[in-house]
């Protein structure tokens, strides 16, 4: 099996006022090259901090992780992070925040009209040459996310994390860039690890669906593999037996035997 | 004995008959408009209406205010003791018709008394961005830096300006050189104070960023800090300036030289009131064009 990203025993103490707190234990995840992992899991479960332990933002007080045989020590651009609110910085342009990360990863290999390109190509990826020169809050919300998208696989980087990226966005627009996502990803080959709340975007995006149990202590519950073929259409999903089963298991780990207290 | 419900009775007051659907989509038409001409007039004489109250609220209440503060004057000018508003327009058309007279060192016209007080302030002022502006840079970046120089900063920044006059002249040996140390000495302290807050105050998602692409410093300075610091630096310039503007004038009294604030005490000797109500004026004018400058500059970088 291609072990691709390796997360080993992972666990995170945070140093709080009231003493420590274990947010996760025991996190073992094996993750293949080309494959759409999405995290699923009750507020305050850690799908977030797990996520920033692959991006390398925090680093394990327990436990390592390892992207292609190497350990991960920090965070770097072989790691495209699409954060949940977008993070454009708002006095550049769209190809300008492209730019800035195409520059970083690939400037001492390429010449200038090179770097262009590459960003102009991302740019199109996510259908928005036409607003490289605007800024971001010129655009929408869905459109500051796609460009968000579009900066983290410009770097060609070799997992893609998100984080809730279409938390923010109202139910329609989140379904149009799910539905892009999964256009985008097919024909980048990228391998994806997507934290999300949502039960059907979970379902429908995922290759797995890795179900977090609830903090303090959290850890990985269950996995599902959903052995769907792509590229799944939304409509024809909604009455798909094996989608909708998908759905029911995720939904009873999370409201049987995951309940929270609200 | 009550008689259970038999259970052929519908528990639903009315089921849907069957071949009905439940939902119905029906389409939605516009209401027959009434006349559309005479709406069309109504809602422009309302927008016309409406235009006509933000221009009387944008043009006459101004001038109200004007109107009502020259009779204040005048009234008080009544008294005898200070010149009214038209014995002061007399000796400003004086005052105007030559700004660029020189008669000697220390009898010049009203163009270089403000152009002394501009330099001064600019050259002080100046000196005091070069030093302010990395210091807030450093102070906002650096844990222990803050710490280091938030009680010194703490004690000196409440200090009234003129305290520090003596000092100058002392060191510098010179009146000029002492009321520019007094104003670099009295408007560092909102830009080195603005710029370390806007240092703390850059969102966490941007320095996220910047450590995902891993960036070298220069480009987090010049992308994302300066940037980002920016709108809070300006605003301690522009706090800075009207400092700078507020004591040159108490300062210029103090040292004497070409410039506004002298002209208000040595007019003041010559008991020429007018022209320290001319002064006065020209004293509020620059200050109102400084601001106003800066604010300008200020919106242009806003980013939201």
């Amino acid at each position: 099996m291609d072990r691709y990203l390796n997360i080993e025993q992972a666990g995170m103490i945070f140093e709080t006022r009231n003493g420590a707190f274990t947010a996760l234990r025991d996190i073992n995840l094996t993750i293949q090259k080309g494959e759409f992992v999405t995290l699923i899991g009750h507020s305050g479960c850690g799908k977030s901090t797990l996520l920033n332990l692959i991006a390398g933002l925090t680093t394990p007080t327990t436990g390592y992780l390892f992207l292609s045989e190497r350990q991960i020590v920090g965070p770097g651009p072989d790691r495209g992070v699409v954060f949940q609110n977008h993070s454009l910085l708002p006095w550049l342009t769209c190809f300008d925040n492209i730019h800035l990360a195409v520059e970083r990863v690939f400037a001492e290999t390429e010449s200038k009209a090179q770097l262009r390109e590459r960003t102009q190509r991302a740019l199109e990826l996510v259908g928005l040459a036409t607003a490289a020169e605007k800024r971001p809050h010129e655009i929408s919300g869905g459109m500051k996310q796609r460009v968000g998208i579009a900066r983290a696989l410009a770097m060609e980087p070799k997992v893609l994390l998100m984080d809730e990226p279409f938390g923010a966005l109202d139910a329609l627009t989140r379904a149009r860039l799910q539905d892009e996502l999964m256009r985008i990803v097919t024909a980048t080959g990228s391998t994806v690890v997507m934290v999300t709340h949502d039960v059907d975007e979970a379902v429908l995006l995922a290759d797995r669906v890795v179900m977090m149990t609830n903090g303090p202590a959290a850890t990985i519950g269950e996995i599902l593999h959903v052995d769907l073929p792509r590229p799944r259409e939304r409509l024809a999903m909604a009455s798909n037996p094996q989608y909708l089963a998908a759905r029911k298991a995720v939904l009873e780990f999370l409201y049987q035997k995951q309940l929270k207290a609200a | 004995m009550i008689p259970a419900p038999s259970p052929t009775i519908p528990v639903t007051a009315e089921p849907a008959p069957a071949g009905r659907a439940i939902a119905t989509v029906v389409a939605h038409t516009a209401a027959p408009t009434r006349n559309a001409a005479t709406e069309q007039a109504a809602a422009n004489l309302r927008i016309a209406v409406r235009r006509r109250g933000e221009i009387a609220a944008r043009v006459a209440a101004p001038l109200l205010g004007l109107v009502v503060f020259l009779t204040i004057w005048a009234a008080i000018a009544q008294m005898g003791t200070i010149p009214g508003p038209a014995k002061t327009w007399e000796a400003a058309k004086v005052v105007f018709s030559d700004p660029f007279y020189k008669n000697g060192p220390n009898d010049q016209g009203i163009a270089w008394k403000i152009g002394g007080s501009l330099s001064r302030v600019g050259i002080g002022f100046g000196l005091a961005a070069l030093v302010g502006i990395p210091l807030g840079f450093m102070i906002g970046r650096f844990l222990f830096l803050r710490n280091m120089f938030e009680p010194v900063i703490s004690l000196l920044r409440p200090v009234s300006p003129l305290a520090w006059l003596p000092i100058g002249l002392l060191v510098f040996k010179g009146a000029d050189p002492a009321a520019i140390w007094t104003i670099f000495i009295s408007s560092i302290w909102p830009m080195v104070i603005n710029t370390a807050v806007g240092v703390q105050r850059i969102p966490q998602d941007y320095l996220n960023v910047a450590r995902v692409l891993k960036l070298s410093e220069w480009k987090v300075f010049s992308k994302i800090l300066f940037p980002a610091v920016l709108p809070y630096m300006l605003t301690g310039v522009r706090l800075s300036i009207g400092i700078a503007w507020l004591v040159i004038v108490a300062a210029e009294m103090l040292t004497g030289g070409v410039g506004i604030g002298f002209w208000v005490w040595d007019e003041w000797n010559n008991l020429k009131v007018e022209n320290i109500i001319i002064a006065i004026f020209v004293i509020g004018v620059i200050g109102l064009l400084l601001e106003y400058s800066l604010l300008l500059l200020a919106k242009r970088w806003q980013y939201d």
